[in-house]
């Protein structure tokens, strides 16, 4: 069993998947139970996994590898190392509390728990694969559940967010897999194995391609800068870096709530694990000369610009996505800087984001199903009516504010103290995106929960052990990983020193 | 200093009254109900009462060891170690910290205790207590933290409590956005606090010495000294960068302007918080880095300035409120700037001691002004008071003698803590005639305002209405007590730091082995006597024209009012208009880009996303009609050409053997007389 612990992580709920397709649609329970079945062993395997997890190696654990299709030299090869172990947590632990948030779908119930457990296959396996074939599969068998879920299941605007996030995303999916493809075919065997293309990294031509516009642009436009531009187009499109985030907060706002909490927990993260696992490693001398512009400036843009649109909305969940744009800036940024600080606090905030934001979507979640809207102003006076759905959501909303104590503080402060090494002048502006976010985050609860009471929800029930126990799990995490954040970093730090390591001979 | 003393005990000075906001933030609800007040009374006080008692063993402990082995800490668990960076939860108690906690405690049990009877009849009494003791452990933290960025987190909690304290009557939005405000500018600070924290350490960190304890950094100060970023002096950056943060905390110019709306929460928040513990965290900060403040001149001559004129602009706005908290909120900015003051000329102890005083007397008078509010039954217009001393003694004689150590009568505590800053404010190295001008001035502006208050409320005729006449009372027990104690503190307090023509500076040399000695070289008793009754004498003056308009109304207080036109009236009446420049500059700026981000995402970026479908759409369109018409016709063409020729030649394929023989024979008869004409 231990030996193949990943593969069963991410196939349970596949096995899930036909389960639920077997079953009668008259009996919506049967279903939904039959899908929290599913989602319980990979969400233990987790726990036994981070128990089992050698936080001092920094290469990969619990491998499994096998010819798949001999051929074309493509493998069936997954594991995990301290880059993707917490996104594999992560995503064990938000697809089985995402079952619940689903509790209310009321239409289709069948189709709808298939296509999430499809989506969760998918997601685990972008994490677990270490194939590029096969990260592509991957990354492809998530997009289409996804487009399902939020064009059949979603809110009015639906198709017109669902066509917006597949184009986007594969319009992104295009320029990854010819980069697959070009890294393929300058492999001498060819091969999709990561590992290999990982050593052949620093082999990558630089040599300036002599192609307009890019030889004009004075940075060394070479082979590897080009493939790197390629992928990182495609992991953007995800994570959503400016300017291609505005597929976001329509799907955000179109999406059910379970489906905004895998989106904003989970997908976003692909982006910049795209990068840390591939970019980075791969491409190091690209990602040396690149960061700076694509990842430092960008992410730093992002963190101001997000917080400042974030600030602008009537619509709380059209709020809580830029604030995921603003927050996922902190990732980018972090990456950038090289440091130990820098990038062990920007995979800390993917964790820490996917956390925070599933809370603060779940706490949307709660009001929309009571009230059937989402605009701020529609609300007020909710902590005299809901005073536990209040101190939870404040819980949430200050996490995401960064409150020391809490987790989105450590990852951070670490962030932008790794980046002031390297690049004070964008830490400076960066750091004012935590005086932007207490600006929208705080005029947001004084509008939502502060002041008197609205007539209307003066009867709004409180909520329910349900919603509780999709959001307590998470504000527990939030609290320990503020208070003794070791818990996460201790399994992040012997591969992101390695990784460092392979991109600072590169640093000019 | 090298083998600190290990303890095990510090952290529950800051453990407990966490347990205490623990216990009563998720229990407190039920228990309210189930229970009564009573038990959620204990829950909150307990802890505070407790962890004086720790407080003061651990000040003994301290006292009985050589003055420069004077250090206690408590090492807890490692918290954050990544990269040359490691940070532990790690409490120390030096003699500096050991004030601050016994003041924390101490003035904060009172005020626990006090607020007992004050909240008595609050709903959410629960939640009151909860944030209380949330804000007293955050305190806590922050004074006993060893490294920098633990006392950041205890900085951001205070400021956290302050938010849900002044916002606690939530149902009112002006409390609410009073809250807001209060956070919001306070994270400007915090912005610039955490840029001094990573300075410092990157800094420290490429001379090897990667440190955020405060310990290690005053060891290796000097090695910050010769950097530079930016241009400028890495000291001098850094310390800018931690005073704007000190501006946030510490209500200075620029960042005050929360600190007056603050006063909409309970009470006693405004006596704990915002005017004996919060806001000094600030001074407190300067003293705890003053090895680094040492290092920047010009930091010091900002700091310096600004506190100044923090002192002289809050000062004067004050003259002009009639908001009984208002007045006491000014005072407090304009108090907590003659503490900057003195950090600004070095005197970090003289500013240490100003701190400890004014949370007495401070404290006494806005618990004072909380009983009478309480015995008013909300109203806070001092326009509507009067006559109040016959019917709230101890009230009266607790606020009185509060507002004579405020006002620098000699003999209090505030006149020997005030007159120690003056006199270095002039005497320092650093210090300047000028800003001993401007301390001396505002000496005379506090005892005129602050006599002006005690006038309106306790003296004269009682303006209340009837109804509120008829309830006035003495407040109970358990407010009056605390009042005593504080009154007897800002009587006491003083003596413990007699200028040097007096006696023995027991707090001066208290605090030497941490903030240095003192300015000990007596330039001249004569004249450190000399500025003391000139200061003396202004204060008499002010006290003097307070009494003229408020007691015995011989002089209307218009004759001032009207100056010049009544510019400057207006002008403090209306806090300078900085509000509004603030509101208008910032805010409104704010959300001007805020509007413009998204006018950028629905028009240029959505607008290239929704017009590239729209031209897919369109090229498809097009496209459908060059199938339809080009290619398709092209096709048909062919295929009617086809049709039209195979039509014709159909002709030719009549099926009769006759006709093919003939046409063969013909054909071969052609090719042999071309065949024979041209071969020869």
């Amino acid at each position: 069993m231990t030996e193949h612990v990943l593969t069963y992580m991410t196939f349970f709920p596949l096995a899930g998947m036909i389960a639920v397709l077997l079953l009668p649609s008259s009996k919506p329970n049967l279903i939904r139970w039959t899908s929290v079945v599913f989602t319980i062993p990979p969400l233990l395997l987790g726990i036994w996994l981070y128990r089992a997890f050698d936080p001092n190696n920094p290469g990969l654990q619990f491998t499994e590898q096998v010819p798949w299709i001999p051929t074309y030299n493509i493998q069936y090869f997954i594991g995990v190392d301290g880059i993707s172990i917490s996104m594999v947590l992560l995503t064990a632990l938000l697809s089985f509390i995402c079952i619940f948030a689903s509790w209310g779908i009321e239409k289709g119930v069948k189709g709808y728990f298939a296509l999430f457990l499809l989506l969760d296959t998918g997601m685990m396996g972008v994490f677990v694969a270490l194939d590029f074939f096969l990260f592509y599969i991957f990354w492809e068998l998530m997009l289409l559940p996804m487009y399902f879920l939020i064009g059949i299941w979603g809110g009015p605007r639906r198709e017109y967010a669902a066509i917006k996030f597949f184009l986007y995303t594969l319009f992104g999916s295009v320029l990854m897999l010819l980069a697959i493809l070009a890294l393929y075919f300058t492999s001498d065997p060819h091969t999709f194995d990561m590992t290999v293309l990982i050593k052949q990294g620093a082999s990558y031509s630089t040599t300036p391609l002599g192609i307009w516009p890019f030889d004009s642009l004075h940075l060394r436009w070479g082979f590897q800068h080009i493939v790197w531009l390629a992928l990182f187009v495609g992991f953007a499109i995800k994570i959503p870096a400016f300017p291609f985030h505005t597929w976001l907060p329509d799907a955000h706002v179109e999406a059910p709530t379970a489906i905004s909490v895998i989106l904003a927990g989970i997908l976003l993260k692909m982006g910049t694990y795209g990068i840390l696992r591939i970019n980075y490693p791969m491409l190091p001398q690209a990602t040396a000369d690149l960061a700076y512009v694509f990842l430092g400036a960008l992410g730093t843009w992002n963190i101001i610009y997000g917080a400042l649109c974030a600030m602008a909305q009537k619509d709380f969940k059209k709020l809580v996505a830029y604030s995921s744009v603003s927050h996922m800036g902190y990732v980018m940024l972090g990456m950038a800087s090289f440091t130990p600080q820098g990038i062990n606090g920007a995979l800390l905030q993917m964790f820490n984001h996917g956390t925070i934001t599933g809370m603060l979507f779940l706490m949307v979640g709660v009001i929309y199903d009571r009230a059937h809207h989402r605009d701020i102003e529609g609300f007020g006076g909710l902590a005299a009516v809901m005073p536990v759905y209040t101190g939870i959501s404040a819980l949430a909303i200050f996490a995401s504010m960064g409150l020391p104590g809490l987790s989105g503080f450590i990852s951070e402060v670490l962030v932008l103290l790794g980046t002031w090494q390297k690049y004070p002048v964008l830490t400076v502006f960066a750091a004012t995106g935590v005086i932007l976010t207490a600006g929208y985050l705080l005029w947001t609860v004084q509008r939502v929960y502060l002041g008197m009471t609205n007539e209307k929800y003066k009867l709004m029930p409180e909520i329910n052990t349900r919603e509780l126990f999709t959001m307590i799990p998470l504000g527990i995490i939030v609290i320990i990983v503020g208070v003794y954040p070791t818990v996460v970093l201790d399994l992040l730090r012997a591969s992101l020193t390695q990784l460092n390591q392979v991109i600072i001979p590169h640093l000019g | 200093m090298e083998h600190p003393i290990q303890t095990d005990y510090l952290r529950w000075i800051v453990l407990l009254p966490l347990i205490g906001a623990a216990l009563n933030g998720l229990l407190g609800a039920q228990l309210q109900k189930r229970v009564g007040k009573w038990l959620i009374s204990i829950i909150a006080c307990a802890p505070v009462v407790i962890a004086f008692g720790i407080s003061a063993a651990a000040f003994l402990k301290l006292k009985a060891l050589e003055p420069e082995e004077r250090f206690l800490i408590d090492h807890v668990y490692p918290w954050l170690h990544v990269g040359s960076l490691s940070v532990d939860v790690s409490f120390w108690v030096d003699p500096l910290s050991a004030v601050m906690i016994l003041v924390v405690t101490g003035i904060g049990g009172l005020i626990h205790i006090y607020s007992t009877g004050y909240m008595h009849d609050d709903r959410s009494y629960w939640r009151f207590f909860a944030f209380l003791n949330l804000f007293t452990f955050s305190m806590l933290l922050l004074v006993l933290a060893d490294s920098m960025l633990l006392m950041f987190i205890g900085w951001e909690g205070v400021g956290l409590c302050s938010y849900a304290l002044i916002g606690f009557w939530y149902h009112d939005h002006v409390n609410t956005r009073a809250g807001n405000k209060a956070f919001i500018v306070n994270r400007v600070g915090d912005f610039g606090f955490i840029l001094g924290i990573f300075l410092i350490f990157w800094t420290l960190d490429a001379q090897g010495h990667a440190t955020l304890a405060f310990r290690e950094i005053t060891k290796n100060a000097a090695l910050l000294q010769g950097q530079m970023l930016w241009g400028v002096p890495v000291a001098t950056l850094a310390t800018l960068f931690l005073f704007l943060g000190a501006t946030g905390k510490s209500a200075q110019i620029p960042l005050y302007v929360w600190l007056p709306d603050a006063m909409q929460g309970p009470t006693p928040v405004s006596a704990l918080i915002h005017a004996a513990t919060m806001v000094t965290a600030g001074v407190y900060m300067i003293a705890r880095l003053n090895a680094v403040f040492s290092l920047a001149p010009e930091t010091l001559h900002v700091v310096a300035a600004i506190g100044a004129a923090t002192a002289l602009g809050a000062a004067t706005i004050a003259l002009t409120q009639n908001d009984i908290k208002r007045v006491l909120a000014y005072s407090t900015i304009s108090q907590l700037g003659y503490m900057f003051l003195a950090a600004g000329v070095a005197a970090y102890a003289a500013g240490v001691f100003h701190l400890m005083t004014h949370a007495f007397f401070k404290a006494c008078l806005f618990l004072g002004s909380g009983s009478v509010i309480h015995a008013m039954g909300g109203e806070q217009d001092m326009r509507k008071m009067g006559g109040l001393k016959k019917y709230m003694p101890w009230t009266f004689w607790t606020f009185t003698i509060s507002v004579l150590a405020i006002a620098g009568v000699p003999g209090l505590a505030g006149f020997f803590s005030k007159d120690e800053i003056l006199w270095q404010a002039f005497s320092s190295e650093h210090g300047s005639p000028w800003l001993w001008l401007v301390g001396v001035v505002c000496a005379g502006l506090t005892a005129f305002y602050m006599f002006r208050q005690l006038f309106m409320t306790f003296f004269g005729e009682c303006r209340a209405d009837h109804h509120t006449k008829e309830h006035l009372h003495e407040s109970p027990k358990v407010m009056t007590l605390p009042l005593a104690v504080l009154a007897v503190g800002a009587i006491a307090a003083g003596y413990i730091g007699l200028p040097a023509v007096f006696g023995p500076n027991f707090f001066g040399h208290w605090l030497e082995p941490v903030l240095g000695g003192g300015h000990e070289e007596h330039a001249s008793a004569a004249l450190e006597l000399g500025l003391m009754l000139v200061s003396i004498g202004v204060a008499a003056l002010g006290i003097l024209l307070a009494y003229l308009m408020y007691y015995k109304k011989t002089l209307s207080p218009d004759v001032f009012a009207s100056l010049a036109g009544g510019v400057f009236y207006r002008l403090f009446d209306r806090k300078y208009y900085v509000d509004e420049l603030y509101q208008k500059v910032f805010v409104g700026g704010a959300l001007k880009l805020a509007a413009i981000g998204v006018w950028i995402d629905t028009n240029i970026i959505d607008g290239m996303v929704n017009g590239t479908a729209r031209l897919t759409v369109f090229v498809s369109w097009l496209n459908g009609l060059f199938d339809n018409y080009v290619i398709d016709g092209m096709v048909n063409a062919v295929a009617d050409l086809t049709y039209w020729s195979g039509g014709k030649f159909r002709k030719v394929q009549t099926g009769s053997i006759n006709g093919y023989l003939y046409v063969i024979l013909g054909a071969v008869v052609v090719a042999i007389i071309i065949k024979l004409r041209y071969a020869g």
